[in-house]
């Protein structure tokens, strides 16, 4: 059980993959107009991680190594094709501000490198709980995100009038330059906090997000990135040579 | 002819695939150090996107969206349909170019396989079915944004380049400085939404 509870820490705090890994970066930026879409394609991808992660874990012991990346696959986009038909049934209205971003969660880097690094190496129960906590990690990023805009941006938080009337929104904040704004403060505010913690002698967990390039990132099987040699390796390459 | 060439402009500069819908931000993040990989990127993406929406725009006439197969019941596949498809895409057009283009190989070829998981490719296979694009259209469409994300990343490389020795705040190096660049870059993409 210590175990379980060991994941869902992991996902939630130590390794939040919004703000630690950084990884799932397009739905993060296009989706946190608000909080309340935060909140909804968090629990979306959540639904899909679970059910994938216990899935993919059920059958790690089948799915030949040589094939798992389309086996993945496959597994991913039916999730997410249920998610998509239960969100257009049920909660239309979400659905409609999510549109095209929800069978996106597919490509979404989260889910796949979870099946790679952790559902394909480990039992059925810590992996459902490693796709709750990360699930739930995201979706705590998203909604934090969507938050800073939709306060900014509308003076709101979950639709609910926050600021006070005279306060003119800052428009910006709720269109594509703001997520940028927003995300590049936090990940400003991490690196700052990184270097307290590094200073004191604290073990801090890599960013795995293509934001620093391939070389870093704990998903390079995944996404295929493992291929493009990194500037450390060419160089050492050169030097070989002469 | 004006229709292809409003939507062309469309998805290429007001609704820059990047800069506004978000899609491919993994490599216009991690891929843009320089000029010449951002190229190569920029040209690997535009030609995967321009084969990927010819071919998954032939399977959504001829077999997902053809009323005359299970009474045209079968759209629900796809998305599953569209992702294999272009993993599969992806990789037979690497072996292709490595067989009979080996020059085009050389300078695409290392970012092929990092393209099966760029969200801008299905995100274009799935937006030209959404908005019930033929064949046609459907590939102007597609070469357009990926011709969109070519600009945007080759940009934003020149600017990096530019601001690499740049004395900036010890916290917003690296990551936070790119980000901002990109918010400043979508804020000039703006600009462009007065065409249409």
């Amino acid at each position: 059980m210590n175990k379980c509870v060991e994941r869902i820490y992991n996902g939630l705090i130590k390794e939040n993959p919004t703000f630690v890994l950084m990884l799932g970066m397009c739905p993060t930026l296009a989706v946190t107009t608000s909080a309340v879409n935060g909140i909804g394609m968090g629990l979306s991808t959540t639904a899909v991680l679970i059910m994938s992660n216990m899935l993919i874990s059920m059958l790690r012991k089948i799915i030949p190594d040589s094939v798992r990346m389309p086996a993945f696959i496959v597994v991913v986009a039916s999730f997410v094709t249920i998610v998509d038909f239960l969100l257009e049934g049920f909660v239309p209205s979400l659905y409609d501000s999510l549109g095209l971003y929800i069978p996106l969660i597919v490509v979404n880097c989260i889910i796949l490198g979870r099946a790679e690094s952790y559902a394909s190496k480990n039992p059925v129960l810590p992996s459902i709980f490693d796709g709750v906590g990360m699930g739930l990690g995201f979706t705590l990023g998203l909604t934090c995100i969507g938050i800073v805009r939709e306060l900014l941006g509308a003076g709101q938080i979950f639709g609910i009038q926050v600021m006070p009337e005279s306060y003119q929104p800052i428009t910006i904040f709720i269109l594509a330059p703001g997520a940028f704004f927003v995300l590049s403060c936090l990940v400003a505010l991490q690196n700052k906090i990184k270097k307290a913690a590094a200073k004191k002698g604290k073990a801090v967990p890599q960013s795995a997000g293509c934001g620093e390039g391939c070389a870093s990132c704990g998903n390079r099987s995944a996404c295929g990135g493992h291929l493009i040699k990194t500037e450390a390796e060419e160089k050492g390459k050169e030097q070989g040579v002469q | 002819m004006q229709e292809l060439l409003l939507i062309a402009v469309g998805s290429a500069f007001v609704n820059n695939v990047v800069l506004s819908q978000f899609l491919g931000i993994c490599p216009f993040l991690g891929v843009s150090k320089n000029v010449k990989t951002a190229a190569g990127m920029g040209s690997a993406v535009v030609f995967v996107i321009t084969i990927a929406s010819f071919v998954t725009g032939v399977i959504y006439k001829f077999i997902l969206g053809n009323p005359n197969i299970m009474n045209g019941e079968l759209e629900y596949l796809n998305t599953i349909v569209f992702i294999l498809v272009i993993a599969a895409l992806v990789q037979f057009v690497e072996m292709f170019l490595k067989k009979s283009m080996p020059s085009l190989y050389n300078a695409l070829g290392v970012y092929l396989p990092l393209i099966t998981t760029n969200c801008a490719v299905l995100g274009v296979a799935l937006t030209n079915v959404e908005s019930g694009y033929g064949i046609l259209t459907g590939v102007v469409n597609g070469f357009a944004t990926a011709f969109g994300f070519l600009v945007s990343i080759v940009l934003m490389a020149g600017i990096r380049e530019k601001i690499e020795h740049n004395d900036i705040t010890e916290s917003f190096q690296g990551t936070p400085i790119v980000l901002v660049t990109a918010g400043l870059m979508a804020i000039a993409f703006f600009g462009f939404s007065g065409l249409i």
